[in-house]
């Protein structure tokens, strides 16, 4: 008899299950399983057993009154066909049971002991399916085999056997001993053998590097003394296959480059990031501090997050990330470590911030995608499915708004979704005196583990990201983001900073403990930490596990010895787990002991510059320029309308408001200008603008962005700039200060290494070169600095023998500062009678834009920014904004101007007729090109007549003009000239828009 | 002039709001000390709970919503602060929950509590699933029910708000039980519709709730909880129809502080 009490929550009858009823209509539409009906569990196992009694009031508490009941063993009721039970896997976090656990040990007022859990799982009652109907609803949309476990029983069986007993207790193994992995005459070939077995992820030179290091480091007294000889331990190994992975070093970023192009000579770039991105960032410095005398950029680059100036309290923390490859083996899981895991770097910037908004955006395969799947992918649906859950779950939990959101949709987005998830963060400008943007971990302050426990969760998910995705990509690289044990940690951490308990902190993200220690440790100038005295959720792993494992919600803080004994007791009081693990030094090494054996000793320098330069081939030859063929234009403004209500219900453009509105935008309360926003709350918002405190200070911030992926197609450079143009046109729309714009650069790319399986590498890191080329130019002449950025290398699936890779994608994210939230600006216009004017010429610029995906269109030109000219126009618009000379403001973007006008009436709750023959043009542009093209640096404006005259005056120099006007009736009535293009109710193209009635 | 009103706002577990909480009780004039849940368990508070005036159980996601909505920290509260609030509400205190709150102080049974007589911490109500099952954020409007005995809404009679819950319908044992507490005046807030009129009907009602519930006070009017937030309404910016009638939102108070002027004063 397992020493287990099981505990079963079940809706009452006469009381709706929803969760039942939304699981069955999932299962009808998106399965075709003609479900009947679906009856739902919560089960919490408890180990060790409770007394009768315990057991049903426990059973009673957490079932409540009325709506539920609960049992002991199973809650007994009528038939149904078969049952199915999802639970986790052993070692998968659990933030159910966690806290359900809490409440069992207040409930019962005594603790269950060191040796005691508590497990959450969940049955499905089905009625009306088969077996095979169940097994297939139970894998494709009740659990995830990835992490965790399933249970199929058809009725009789279920009726016939106990209640299953069965928890996912780890099998506990005595600890294993650090080993020694010989490298010495190894040749290349068993070299990369290793590399692979043990994921690695190392290339051959790496492996040479660190073989040759240890074969001379035998000579250091040291190492001897230390009872360590001419090989490597697996610590050390493992410790530096996470610290030069991909993931954590950005060796591609770093990598010496020749860039060769048509008829030119070849140029050769040392270091992308040195070159387009720190670069740029310090001329922009260089121009703000000319300009204003001292400059706003206040971190940049060398910490988690980006910091720039913002009131004379607060300054601004921005960080966005990609969570991709964990996303696409488990959605969910994936997802939620990504928003949780985002979530540190602003707080682990500097001493740490108060974190305030997030930001979420997606590529995905198309969710209804109909075509084959190849082995080992999820389907794009489920994926979408799970990674909003996570995020939303990742996000609400937090209390954390989220200030904007956005999808994109692509089928090569099938073989890996892009997941980018970000937070801004608030950070006072001192705490206890001090600025807080500093970081000073000292030798002798100790090394502190906040939060979660260690277990083999997201071992190896540093040098899994590293990798391509196949189908034997390892389990245990998945983490799951548990968002309350963070949201407890961060609250204990914002106290104990602010009464001066530490002087450093960073976040134990990828990489774990070895990137955490390895990377504080180089300031102070070197580390010992003992790994046997980090907290584990079970025992047997072996040292290396505890050193790189990815286990989530935990902090490495340096705290002063003096501090240590008040560090721990608030830890202890805010029921936060606080370990002291080491001390920091100065000797220059990592020191890493198990008990009193050392089982690593890593010279900081190798560790951190050891690793060889790497060289690219870059190839740039462009597509042939091929011509768009020309279409008609419509022939009727009813064949208008139809074209209109297709284009904007196309993924890429329709309206997510309802799906978004599962995220919180407003806890805090400091959101002003909202994600969705109009007189139906279902137009996205050109960029979201918040306050940054309820101190009585208008001051606040805009976030926008701008991607761009189907434009690599023709140009990365093109891609690139259209996404910084588009973002910054955004937060200019809003009202920002446009010399305040700040913008961060998330490259996601498909890997531009040379493979036998990859044979066009050279092209992708060309696209990679001019992107970047691309990115410096237009950040330059903006004005814009990149405060952060991040790139993941490697987005390519190869399953069945294919490789699907992504198109280059850079992610280009604007924050600025808003001198006064009160007088922020959207693009809702609010009275009929009011002008609408259009900024910045328009081109025949067709190719890649969705309207080229709509037609199928691969030639064309592609939109492309001529920075330096547009820039002046964007000062003038600003100017005109700040003036208070519009009522309404909006960068036209991803759709056209046909987007744009419908998202304009909709908005302000108005009928609105434009004639665009009036655009000013660049060259001739025939009706697609007008009301499809995405020509760049366009704004749209909704002025008052009366204040036409002063706005034409701002916008003197710039190409601008009338185009249209808003009505009180209720109908978008577009034309060029004498010729209607479209003449539709708002209504109609809305209903399409917002796919109403239609699947999902 | 009389000292200000004092308010408990209790912290930590993931709760989230207590930032914008704090803020309109400041507005209207009161002190606020926040204080960590564990603190208060510890008896390490600065003061007893009896020592303040109001006691807000703010919004968010405690214990992340794990097992219900409100669960574990009820349980909690009620295993190391049930003298305490015993005390503080037998001295006349007054509590305002909202949302997480609010499910919390249904949890405990401090709502709709019993028809006579101090508390005694029988839950009598769930705050169950939405119909539509899932959070939603959202703006609607909530009217006051003018028999109402809440201290809580004295001169307001309706106002905007975002409702964020996914587990919010107010359900009681029976359409009897409904129809007192309807009749004694505590289903204090409704969800109403642009006619004014408290509805069932999605999406003006967010949860499906009987008789438009959003919100309900004891016996003694002194606790109210509710589900929407008037804590997300602290200036007219925050209204989303901002943009479009500035002139008009700029020239009034922001709704949601009615509320909590209206607690603050019932001293």
């Amino acid at each position: 008899m397992a020493d287990v009490t099981r505990i079963e929550i079940a809706t009452r009858p006469g009381f709706a299950d929803s969760r039942g009823l939304a699981v069955a209509a999932a299962l009808r539409a998106h399965l075709g399983i003609p479900v009947a009906a679906v009856r739902t569990r919560d089960v919490f196992h408890v180990e060790p057993a409770l007394s009768a009694a315990e057991a049903a009031r426990l059973a009673a508490e957490f079932a409540g009154p009325i709506v539920r009941e609960g049992a002991v063993g199973r809650v007994e009721d009528g038939p149904f066909d078969v049952a199915v039970s999802v639970g986790f896997k052993p070692g998968v976090t659990d933030p159910v049971g966690k806290s359900a656990r809490v409440a069992i040990e207040d409930l019962l007022g005594r603790a269950l002991g060191s040796r005691g859990a508590v497990y959450a799982s969940r049955v499905y009652l089905l009625t009306g399916v088969s077996g095979a109907e169940a097994t297939r609803a139970a894998t494709q949309l009740l659990a995830n085999e990835v992490i965790e476990r399933v249970t199929v029983q058809p009725y009789a069986e279920w009726q016939a056997a106990a209640p299953d007993l069965t928890v996912p207790r780890v099998v506990e193994h005595p600890p294993r001993p650090a080993e020694t992995v010989t490298l010495r005459g190894l040749d290349d070939a068993a070299l990369q053998a290793l590399s692979r077995k043990k994921l690695l992820a190392l290339s051959t030179p790496e492996l040479t590097a660190i073989r040759d290091f240890f074969a001379a480091a035998a000579a250091d007294p040291a190492r001897a003394r230390a009872g360590l000889g001419a090989d490597p331990t697996d610590v050390e190994l493992e410790c530096l296959a996470q610290t030069w992975s991909e993931h954590c070093k950005h060796k591609i970023f770093n990598a010496t480059i020749t860039y060769r192009e048509q008829g030119k000579a070849p140029e050769e770039i040392r270091s992308l990031f040195k070159q387009y991105i720190r670069g740029t960032t310090s001329a922009v410095d260089a121009a703000i501090t000319a300009r204003e005398g001292k400059s706003w950029l206040v971190s940049v680059f060398h910490d988690n997050a980006g910091v720039i100036a913002a009131t004379p309290r607060y300054h601004l923390v921005y960080k966005v990330e990609t969570h991709n490859s964990p996303s696409a083996l488990d959605p969910y899981g994936g997802a939620i470590t990504g928003i949780v895991g985002v979530n540190r770097d602003p707080f682990a910037t500097g001493l740490g911030s108060d974190l305030l908004s997030n930001v979420w955006g997606y590529c995905f395969g198309p969710p209804g995608w109909s075509g084959t799947l190849p082995p080992g992918l999820l389907h794009p649906r489920r994926i979408r499915d799970g990674v909003h859950h996570g995020v939303i779950d990742g996000g609400n939990q937090s209390g954390i708004p989220y200030g904007r959101g956005w999808e994109f949709f692509d089928d090569r987005f099938l073989g890996k979704p892009l997941v980018y998830c970000g937070t801004v963060g608030r950070m006072p400008v001192t705490v206890t005196g001090r600025p807080t943007e500093v970081k000073s971990a000292r030798p002798g302050d100790r090394i502190v583990m906040v939060g979660g426990r260690i277990g083999k969760d997201g071992i190896h998910g540093a040098t899994f990201s590293s990798a391509e995705l196949t189908e034997e990509s390892p389990v245990q690289a998945v983490q799951i983001g548990d968002p309350i044990t963070q949201k407890m940690m961060f609250d204990f951490l914002l106290e104990a900073r602010e009464a001066g308990l530490y002087s450093s902190v960073t976040d134990n993200g990828a990489g774990g403990l070895s990137s955490s220690v390895g990377e504080m440790a180089r300031q102070p100038g070197g580390a010992w930490l003992d790994l046997s005295l980090a907290p584990l959720k079970y025992q047997g792993l072996a040292p290396w596990e505890v050193l790189v494992s990815e286990a989530q919600e935990r902090m490495t803080l340096a705290v002063p010895p003096a501090r240590l004994a008040a560090f721990l007791e608030l830890a202890r009081l805010r029921e936060v787990e606080a370990t002291d693990l080491g001390a920091f030094t100065e000797d220059g090494r990592l020191e890493v002991r198990w008990g009193r054996q050392v089982v690593g000793l890593l010279p900081l320098d190798f560790l951190h510059d050891g690793d060889p330069e790497l060289r690219i081939e870059a190839a740039w030859s462009p597509a042939p320029p091929a011509a768009a063929p020309p279409q008609p234009a419509p022939a009727s403004a009813a064949e208008g309308n139809a074209l209109a209500a297709r284009f904007l219900a196309r993924d890429n453009l329709r309206s997510s408001e309802q799906l978004a509105r599962t995220y919180d935008h407003e806890v805090k309360g400091l959101t002003v200008v909202k994600p969705w926003i109009g007189a139906h709350r279902d137009v996205p918002s050109d960029a979201s603008v918040f306050m940054i405190a309820h101190d009585g200070d208008w001051t606040g911030y805009a976030l926008a962005e701008g991607v761009f992926p189907t434009y690599s197609d023709h140009d990365a450079w093109a891609m690139a700039q259209a996404g910084v143009d588009l973002a910054v046109r955004r937060v200019i729309a809003a009202g920002a200060r446009v010399d305040r714009i700040a913008a961060l650069d998330n490259y996601c790319w498909p890997d531009p290494m040379p493979g036998e399986k990859n044979p066009d590498a050279a092209q992708k890191a060309a696209a990679l070169v001019r992107a970047s080329k691309g990115l410096a130019e237009i950040c330059i002449a903006y004005g814009v600095p990149l405060i952060s950025g991040k790139d993941s290398m490697k987005n390519d699936a190869v399953v069945g023998g294919k490789r699907i890779s992504i198109p280059p994608t850079l992610l280009a994210s604007a924050i600025a500062v808003v001198d006064d939230v009160r007088r922020a600006v959207t693009l809702e216009a609010a009275a009929a009678g009011e002008l609408l004017v259009l900024v910045g010429e328009t081109r025949q610029e067709l190719g890649g834009t969705e309207w080229a995906a709509a037609r199928g269109l691969r030639g064309g030109e592609v939109p492309r920014t001529t920075p330096a000219a547009l820039w002046p126009g964007y000062q003038a618009v600003a100017r005109a904004i700040a003036g208070g000379l519009v009522q309404a403001a909006h960068a036209v973007g991803r759709g056209g101007l046909l987007h744009s006008l419908f998202l304009l009436a909709r908005a302000g709750g108005l009928g609105l007729s434009a004639d665009l023959g009036k655009a000013p043009v660049g060259g001739a542009v025939d009706w697609e090109g007008r009301l499809l093209g995405e020509t760049t640096g366009r704004f749209l404006l909704a002025v008052e007549p009366d204040r036409l005259a002063a706005l034409r005056a701002a916008l003197a120099r710039v190409p601008h003009a009338v185009i249209g006007a808003f009505d009180a009736g209720d109908t978008l009535r577009v034309g060029l000239g004498a010729t209607p293009l479209l003449d539709a109710p708002v209504a109609a193209l809305a209903a399409a828009w917002k796919r109403e009635g239609g699947a999902s | 002039m009389s000292r200000p009103v004092r308010v408990l706002i209790p912290v930590g577990f993931g709760l989230n709001c207590e930032e914008e909480t704090a803020a309109a009780f400041r507005m209207v004039g009161a002190e606020v000390e926040l204080v960590h849940l564990t603190d208060l368990f510890a008896r390490r508070a600065p003061r007893r709970i009896a020592d303040y005036q109001v006691l807000a159980m703010v919004g968010g996601f405690s214990y992340g919503d794990h097992v219900a909505g409100g669960l574990v920290l009820a349980t909690r509260i009620r295993a190391h602060l049930q003298a305490d609030l015993s005390e503080f509400l037998g001295s006349g205190g007054r509590v305002l929950g909202i949302c997480n709150g609010f499910q919390t102080l249904t949890r405990l049974g401090l709502l709709p509590g019993p028809e006579a007589g101090p508390p005694d911490f029988a839950p009598r109500a769930a705050l169950t699933n939405n119909d539509r099952l899932g959070y939603r954020d959202a703006w609607v409007r909530i009217g006051v029910d003018p028999t109402t005995r809440s201290v809580w809404t004295r001169g307001v009679t309706a106002l905007d708000v975002p409702t964020r819950h996914g587990e919010g319908k107010f359900v009681v044992e029976s359409s009897e039980v409904l129809g007192r507490l309807d009749q004694r005046g505590q289903l204090a807030f409704r969800w109403i519709d642009a006619a004014g009129k408290p509805t069932e009907a999605w999406p003006e009602n967010p949860n499906g709730s009987a008789l438009g519930v959003a919100g309900v006070t004891d016996s003694t009017g002194r606790i109210l909880g509710l589900m929407p937030h008037p804590d997300a309404f602290l200036y007219p910016w925050h209204h989303p129809d901002y943009a479009r009638r500035r002139a008009v939102l700029a020239a009034q108070e922001a709704g949601g502080l009615a509320i909590f002027r209206a607690g603050v004063a019932a001293d």
